[in-house]
């Protein structure tokens, strides 16, 4: 294999991932982005500078081992890299696809001052692809038994980690969804075409390969409450993985209109109840030919654009009340977004939403807004402009301004303090809440984050569910939290 | 996974059928006023429906369905032996049980299978318990040997007159009302119409009465807030924070337009339902009194 020198590896153009046309993918869902092949991988991972002070490791929030797995890529050992990431993240085909790369490892790779950051992200997706499509995914009980029984409640991100650790360690999981199918956000939130499914039922059956059992339509707190499963159900420990996935609304006029649909509804119905298929039972707003707002400027207000785009939209317009430079979303679902003629309506505000005497949306009036003083966030404040408004047609309108912790556990189980904002106290180290063996991690505690963030938050909470298994010992500290 | 299997089905009306079905956990867990979420085929939509009854010793609930759609028709087509494959719940708060002096339940169509538990909850706490049992002939009449078992009066009553008090269940309701009766509650459960009716009888008396809705669902569970409803000028999702709300605050048609959502999708999908038999529909829903 050639080797490459400094100045050259400097040089080089960074890959770019063959992805689909855009004219072809905006009527499709089948995944927009197509990998890289085994020769592109090779000659990306040869781009890298093998730094010694490894900004890179640092910018990645559960530590992935960068430039060791680079290394095995660049020299063609794909399976070996996989396994070197999974050592550190146990679910890389799907971080690969869904980090935010350009805020976390990509952001801090010393070529990003160069405009070329080593495609970390699409590395680790082709590696974990590579594993899977090849049948290289290993899992096998331990056979040394803890003993000790840990229930997961919720199957997103957080909870799947930390059911991974768990079944490693030899103890008795059993996964408890409230809905039909696993996965969480990664299922009924993220479209097929930025995360096809079968991705994350090929980790679930991974975990059932480590004995993990899953039990789904399973609504804790309602069938079982948290004293259920440590009391008569038998468990040692739980784990609390629910998600934020109470949607808010702007609370403004006709939003109870038909048609106005929260990002959580609109992207269920199409994602996990399949509504895009004809043959599909579950209906979803025919948008055909019509006009769509959606509203937000995060990840799931791509989503729903693109999907509503997928739908056969005529116009899909996001409308945000912040510019394009403080859009949340990922950099490249923006671009994605604009390639397939999504419009960027920046600046701008629901103030209402009208309708016909049917209750069908029909026009929406927005206001024109400035960005005024840094907020606590830093960012700076979005400030309406008086006398601004006016009034637009539109046929259906989704909101994606964010979702708030999901009350219905916590409202069942007294002892699980909360703040302020809903979200579960936990110690951010050890996954321990107020409750005696409870733990939490994940959107839960955090409010809407990151896949990544939450799978980070599962592992270290099932090392800690581990020590306390095999100690006994409760010791909780949970952060203090502002109020 | 868990399947659930029927134990026994049967006819209770045109349309109409009792299930009894399999489900040790959610039967020991429920209470009065709590529904689960049904989703019959793989592929299938996700439904909700109401915990008619169940036996915790035995481990069943009992679900009783009007063929009204798609999915509703083919839960009916299901035998004695068959499996739903998902049954999600209990959901829902339970319905709020007080000893009253006097309650009145009162029924339209399978309304009256919402309502039994609740009338039995009622009558258990030691209320004096009216029902109510309205239907568009008298083969709609649900549960009225049911409810014989559990109340202390019950009137069966038929828009066409075909059996029972010839009338709407709120013609039966102002007349024990005009009887100078006192009633303390109310318990009003079918369609929208009939729900909305109801609740302009009572409300010049100061009855409290209390509705159960019926929006269209996804999830069950508060994620996707497709069942808001609005009661009191307040957005609640009836998911989590009812089903049952108080009936005269309830903004009913809001919820009236927001269920036909759909309308033009569920017929393409099921050209031979039948309009005039559908809980929660509006315009022409039995026991309707609009
Ligand atoms: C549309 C959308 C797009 C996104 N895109 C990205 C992206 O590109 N990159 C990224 O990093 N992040 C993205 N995010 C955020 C990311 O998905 C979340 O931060 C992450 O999924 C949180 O994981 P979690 O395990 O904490 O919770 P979730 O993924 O929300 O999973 C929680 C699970 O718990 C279940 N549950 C809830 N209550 C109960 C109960 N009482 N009993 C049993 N089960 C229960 C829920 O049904 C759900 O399955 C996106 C989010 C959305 C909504
Ligand atoms: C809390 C609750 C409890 C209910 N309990 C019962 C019950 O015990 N027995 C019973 O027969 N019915 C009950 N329903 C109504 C039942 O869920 C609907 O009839 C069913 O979903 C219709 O589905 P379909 O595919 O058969 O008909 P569709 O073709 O989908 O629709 C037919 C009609 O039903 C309405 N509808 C459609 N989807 C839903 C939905 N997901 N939720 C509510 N309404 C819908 C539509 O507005 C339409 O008018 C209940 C509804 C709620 C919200
Ligand atoms: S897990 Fe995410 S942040 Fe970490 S290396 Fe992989 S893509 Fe980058
Ligand atoms: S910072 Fe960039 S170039 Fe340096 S080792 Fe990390 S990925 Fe390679
Ligand atoms: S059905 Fe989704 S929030 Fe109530």
């Amino acid at each position: 294999m050639k080797e490459f020198t400094l100045r050259e590896r400097m040089t080089m153009a960074r890959q770019t991932m063959p992805e689909q046309p855009p004219g072809e993918r905006r009527a499709n869902f089948s995944e927009v982005n197509l990998g890289f092949t085994a020769g592109l991988a090779v000659l990306e991972a040869q781009r890298c500078l093998m730094c010694s002070r490894t900004v890179c490791i640092d910018g990645c929030p559960v530590g992935v081992q960068i430039t060791e797995f680079i290394d095995l890529v660049a020299e063609g050992d794909f399976d070996g890299a996989a396994k070197v990431i999974k050592r550190d993240n146990s679910l890389p085909a799907i971080c690969g696809r869904v980090c935010p790369q350009e805020d976390q490892c990509e952001g801090a790779c010393v070529l990003a001052r160069k405009g070329r950051p080593i495609a970390i992200g699409a590395l680790e997706r082709f590696v974990a692809d590579y594993e899977r499509l090849n049948g290289l995914m290993t899992a096998e009980p331990p056979s040394v038994r803890s003993g000790k029984a840990v229930a997961i409640v919720g199957s997103g991100p957080a909870g799947l980690a930390c059911a991974t650790d768990l079944a490693k360690q030899g103890h008795d999981v059993t996964v408890f969804e409230a809905l039909h199918a696993l996965g969480g956000v990664l299922t009924y939130g993220i479209p097929e075409f930025r995360l096809p499914k079968e991705i994350v039922q090929a980790e679930v059956a991974q975990l059932e390969k480590l004995g993990v059992a899953f039990v789904t339509n399973a609504v804790i707190g309602m069938i079982d409450t948290l004293d259920d499963l440590l009391g008569e159900e038998g468990f040692d420990a739980v784990f609390v993985g629910v998600g934020a996935g109470l949607p808010r609304f702007p609370n403004i006029p006709g939003e109870n209109l038909i048609g106005v649909y929260s990002a959580n509804e609109f992207l269920t119905r199409v994602n996990l109840m399949k509504a895009y298929r004809p043959d599909s039972e579950t209906p979803v707003y025919d948008v055909a030919g019509k006009r769509v707002a959606v509203f937000g400027g995060g990840n799931t207000a791509m989503d729903a654009s693109r999907t509503a785009l997928r739908l056969g939209a005529e116009k899909v317009a996001i409308v945000y009340r912040r510019s394009e430079e403080e859009m949340p979303a990922r950099n490249e679902e923006i671009v994605h977004a604009h390639h397939e003629g999504v419009e960027f309506q920046m600046l701008t505000n629901p103030v209402e939403f009208l309708g016909d005497d049917e209750g069908f949306l029909t026009e929406m009036r927005l206001q024109a807004m400035e960005l005024g003083e840094s907020d606590d966030s830093g960012r700076r404040r979005p400030v309406p402009i008086a006398g601004s408004e006016w009034t637009e047609g539109v046929d259906m309108a989704v909101v994606a301004i964010g979702n708030s912790p999901n009350p219905l556990l916590p409202k069942t189980a007294a002892d699980l303090e909360q703040t302020t904002r809903g979200t579960l106290v936990a110690d951010d180290e050890t996954g321990r809440t107020t409750k005696e063996g409870v733990f939490a991690g994940g959107d839960i505690v955090t409010g809407g984050a990151t896949v990544i963030l939450a799978m980070g938050a599962g592992r270290r909470a099932a090392a800690s569910i581990d020590d306390y298994l095999r100690g006994g010992v409760w010791e909780s500290k949970p952060a203090g939290v502002p109020v | 996974m868990c399947i659930f299997e029927i134990l026994e089905a049967r006819d209770l009306a045109p349309d109409v059928r009792y299930l009894r079905i399999k489900a040790p956990k959610i039967a020991r867990r429920r209470k009065a006023g709590q529904f689960v979420i049904v989703r019959a085929t793989p592929d299938g939509e996700r439904i909700p429906l109401t915990i008619a009854d169940s036996n915790a010793e035995d481990g069943w609930i009992a679900l009783i369905v009007q063929g009204v759609g798609k999915t509703t028709k083919i839960v009916n087509l299901l035998e004695a032996g068959d499996a739903i494959r998902d049954v999600a719940g209990p959901l829902g708060m339970p319905s709020r049980i007080e000893r009253f002096g006097t309650a009145v339940s009162i029924g339209g169509g399978v309304g009256t299978a919402i309502a039994y538990p609740t009338a039995v909850a009622l009558k258990e706490a030691g209320s004096y318990v009216i029902s109510i049992i309205g239907g568009r002939n008298s083969s709609y009449v649900l549960l009225e040997e049911e409810m014989r078992a559990v109340c202390d009066e019950v009137y069966p009553t038929t828009d066409d007159g075909s059996y029972g008090y010839h009338g709407f269940v709120t013609d039966k309701l102002t007349d024990l009302i005009s009887e100078r009766r006192h009633l303390d509650f109310v318990l009003a459960i079918g369609p929208i119409p009939m729900m909305k009716a109801v609740a302009e009888v009572t409300h010049p008396h100061g009855i409290e009465t209390v509705v159960s809705l019926n929006p269209i669902m996804v999830d069950g569970t508060g994620m996707c807030g497709g069942c808001r409803v609005v009661v009191g000028e307040e957005t609640k999702f009836a998911c989590v924070d009812g089903p049952e709300f108080d009936a005269h605050q309830v903004d009913f048609d809001l919820l009236a337009r927001r269920n036909r959502a759909y309308a033009d999708f569920e017929r393409r999908r099921d050209d031979e339902m039948d309009p005039e038999c559908v809980i929660g529909r509006s315009h022409t829903a039995p026991g309707a009194t609009s």
